[in-house]
C-alpha cells in the first residue's frame, strides 16, 4: 500500500493520540521546536537577543535570566527588522520573528537595505510559511518568500523539512556571518525519521539514491511528497533519487550538476509559487550547465491559494502531491525518451 | 558671541562652500535639504558627539545615523570638515567609481549605515539603542530625518517602540524645513501639529532654530535629558539656507551647477558671511 501524505502527517486526534503511545513520539511543531531551541541558546550566550512582533510565540517567562534579552516590538515588522539590523550592527546576533508573508513581503525593504545590503547576522524566523496557515487565508499564505529571499546578496535561506532538522538548522546558523531566513511552518508535520544523512548548510541532503530521475524537494510537505512519489515510481520500476534541499541559498550547486549528469530528468517539489522559488532556483542550475536535462516543476501556479481549508487540502488543491509528482516524473522521463 | 558658536559657525560656512562645489559636479546634488541641516550636522560633529575622526568604528562611540539619506552631501562635507577624510576626496563625487554616492554609503569613514530609502533610520537606532541599555552603555544615537520622511510609517513604528521602551539614549532630530519636492509638507501629507504629534507618542520634544547652533547645542548638548523617555529635537530650518536665490524654496530640491552659476553661489556665500561677521 502506498503511504499518503495524510498518513504520515501527525494530525492531533483522538485515535492517533491513542496510537502514538504505542508507536513514536508525536511530531512537534516546528515553531515550538525553535522556540525551545532559542530558549536553550540565549541562555547559553549573551550575544543573541529575541526580537519578536507580537507573534504569541513566546511568553516573557520562558526566559528566565535572559528576559531582557526578549523584546516584543509589537504588529510593526519594518520596525522589526530595523532595529534587529541596529543591534546586529552592535555586535548582538538578533533572532526576529514573524510570519513569512510579513518578513518577505510587508518588510523586505528593511531586510533588503537594513540587512541584507550591511550583511548583518540577523536571523528571521518566518512562520506560517506557505500554505501552512491554511483557513487563515491567501492574506496569511506565503507563496512568495523563497523567491524574495533567495534574491538577496549575502541571504543564506534554509527550510528544514521536519522537527529535528528546525532545532539542528537553528543552532547550526547562529555563527553563520551573514543574515539567515529560517523557513518555519505552522503544525507539526511528520519527523523524517532517524538515521538521515547529516545536514549541512548549503549542501543537499541525499534521502534516496536512484539512477532514472532526481526529485528535489524543500520544506515538510514536499520532501515527504517527493518520498512517497519515489515508492510509487520504484513500484513501477522507475528509480527515482530524493534530495532534501533544505538549503535554498547557497544552492547545492554540485549536487545538482551530479544530478542532471547521472540522473536522466529533475522534478522539483516545494510549497511555493512556481515562480522564483526552488523550481526556478534548479532550472537555472540545470540550463546553465546545459546538459540537457529536462527541470519539471510541482508548484503553486500563477494563482492564489483561495478558499477555507488546511493546509493539507489546500496543498491538494494546488496540486502540491505525490501524485503529481509522479507524473510529473513520469512526463518528464517520456519527453527525454521520445 | 562666544568663540565656540564664531567657531561651529565657521565650519558652517566652509560645510556649505563645500555642498556648493558638491552641486557643481556633473551629477549635481541634493542641494536645499543639504543646506538646511548645516548647522545641525556641525554642532553635533564638532561639539555634541563623542567620536574621534582618527578612529571612526571606536566601539564607545555616539552615533548618527542621516536618516534623510539625500542630504549626503551635506554629512560628507560635514565630515570632511570635521577630518574624517581629506577635503579633496569630496572631488571625487559623482566621478564613476567613487565611494560617495548621492545617498550615503557605510564605505565612507564616519558614515554609520546606508541610508536614503526614507523611514529606515529610526528603527535604526531603536536597534543601537536597545543594545546600548543591553551593555548598560552611554553611548548615544543622534538620528536626524527629514521633515518629510515623516510621512513614511515605519518612523512612527519606531517612534512607538522607542518609548514603550523607553530608549532614553536616542535623540532625533526633524530637519522641519517644511518643503519636500513638489512643494510643502503641508500640503503634501500635513505633519502639524507636529510637537503634540511626538508628544502623543511619549517624546520629550524640544523646539529650536536649527540655524543657531546655540539653540541647538543647549537641546542636544546634554541629551538625553529626561530619564526613560526619547528625546526628539524639532529644528526650523530653511531648505536652501545661505542661498537666497533659492532659500525656502521646493526647486532648491536638487542642483546641478554650471560653471557660472557656481561661482556666483559661493560669492554669494562670502558676501554673507563677511555681512554677518560680528563687528565687536
Amino acid at each position: 500500500m502506498t503511504v499518503t501524505i495524510a498518513d504520515r502527517t501527525a494530525v492531533p486526534s483522538p485515535e492517533r493520540a491513542a496510537d502514538a503511545v504505542a508507536c513514536a513520539p508525536e511530531p512537534r511543531p516546528g515553531r515550538e521546536v525553535y522556540r525551545d531551541t532559542l530558549v536553550d541558546l540565549l541562555a547559553a550566550d549573551p550575544r543573541l537577543v529575541c526580537l519578536d512582533s507580537d507573534t504569541g510565540l513566546f511568553s516573557p517567562v520562558d526566559w528566565g535570566a535572559a528576559a531582557d534579552r526578549y523584546v516584543n516590538l509589537g504588529i510593526a515588522e519594518q520596525n522589526l527588522m530595523g532595529a534587529a539590523a541596529g543591534l546586529a550592527r552592535s555586535g548582538r546576533i538578533p533572532f526576529v520573528n514573524t510570519m513569512a508573508t510579513f518578513a518577505a513581503s510587508r518588510a523586505v525593504e528593511a531586510v533588503k537595505l537594513d540587512i541584507a545590503l550591511n550583511n548583518l547576522p540577523v536571523r528571521i524566523a518566518a512562520t506560517h510559511s506557505g500554505l501552512s496557515a491554511g483557513h487563515l487565508g491567501s492574506t496569511h499564505h506565503a507563496l512568495e518568500d523563497l523567491a524574495v529571499m533567495r534574491m538577496l546578496p549575502n541571504m543564506t535561506v534554509l527550510v528544514p523539512a521536519d522537527a529535528a532538522a528546525t532545532e539542528e538548522l537553528v543552532r547550526a546558523c547562529v555563527d553563520l556571518p551573514g543574515p539567515v531566513y529560517l523557513r518555519l511552518g505552522r503544525g507539526a508535520t511528520a519527523d523524517l525519521g532517524p538515521g538521515l544523512p547529516p545536514l549541512r548548510i548549503g549542501r543537499a541532503q541525499p534521502l534516496r539514491e536512484g539512477e532514472d530521475v532526481t526529485i528535489v524537494a524543500t520544506g515538510p510537505y514536499p520532501v515527504l511528497a517527493a518520498l512517497e512519489a519515489a515508492d510509487t515510481l520504484a513500484a513501477e520500476g522507475i528509480s527515482a533519487a530524493v534530495l532534501n534541499m533544505h538549503t535554498v541559498k547557497p544552492l547545492d550547486v554540485e549536487a545538482l550538476h551530479a544530478a542532471a549528469r547521472t540522473t536522466r530528468a529533475i522534478v522539483t517539489v516545494e510549497e511555493h509559487w512556481a515562480s522564483g522559488g526552488l523550481g526556478s532556483a534548479v532550472a537555472e542550475v540545470v540550463a546553465e550547465l546545459g546538459a540537457g536535462c529536462p527541470v519539471r516543476r510541482v508548484a503553486v501556479a500563477d494563482r492564489f491559494a483561495a478558499g477555507s481549508g488546511g493546509q493539507r487540502h489546500l496543498l491538494e488543491r494546488n496540486g502540491i502531491t505525490a501524485t503529481a509528482v509522479a507524473e510529473r516524473a513520469r512526463g518528464a522521463l517520456r519527453a527525454r525518451t521520445a | 558671541m562666544t568663540v565656540t558658536e564664531l567657531t561651529l559657525r565657521q565650519h558652517a560656512q566652509t560645510v556649505r562652500e563645500m555642498i556648493v562645489d558638491l552641486c557643481a559636479n556633473p551629477e549635481g546634488g541634493h542641494l536645499g535639504g543639504s543646506m538646511s541641516l548645516v548647522e545641525i550636522l556641525v554642532t553635533l560633529y564638532h561639539r555634541v558627539l563623542r567620536i574621534s575622526p582618527d578612529a571612526p568604528d571606536a566601539p564607545d562611540r555616539d552615533l548618527l545615523v542621516l536618516s534623510k539619506g539625500h542630504g549626503a552631501i551635506g554629512l560628507y562635507a560635514a565630515l570632511a570638515e570635521r577630518g574624517f577624510f581629506p577635503r579633496e576626496l569630496l572631488a571625487e563625487y559623482g566621478m564613476p567609481d567613487s565611494m560617495l554616492t548621492a545617498h550615503p554609503n557605510p564605505a565612507v569613514p564616519g558614515v554609520e549605515m546606508p541610508t536614503g530609502s526614507l523611514g529606515h533610520g529610526l528603527s535604526l537606532g531603536v536597534g543601537f539603542a536597545l543594545d546600548f541599555r543591553l551593555t548598560g552603555s552611554d553611548r548615544r544615537c543622534f538620528v536626524v530625518l527629514g521633515d518629510g520622511e515623516l510621512q513614511e510609517g515605519s518612523v512612527w513604528e519606531a517612534a512607538m517602540a522607542a518609548s514603550t521602551h523607553r530608549l532614553d539614549r536616542l535623540v532625533a532630530i526633524v530637519d522641519r524645513n517644511g518643503l519636500q519636492i513638489t512643494g510643502s509638507t503641508e500640503a503634501t501629507a500635513g505633519l502639524e501639529p507636529l510637537a503634540d504629534r511626538w508628544r502623543a507618542f511619549g517624546w520629550n520634544v524640544l523646539q529650536v532654530d536649527g540655524h543657531d547652533t546655540r539653540q541647538l547645542y543647549a537641546a542636544l548638548g546634554d541629551a538625553p535629558r529626561v530619564p526613560g523617555r526619547p528625546t526628539v529635537v524639532l529644528a526650523r530650518t530653511v531648505k536652501g539656507k545661505g542661498l537666497p536665490q533659492v532659500e525656502g524654496q521646493a526647486r532648491s530640491h536638487y542642483a546641478r551647477m554650471a560653471g557660472r552659476q557656481h561661482k556666483r553661489a559661493l560669492a554669494v556665500l562670502r558676501a554673507q558671511a563677511t555681512r554677518e561677521e560680528p563687528t565687536t
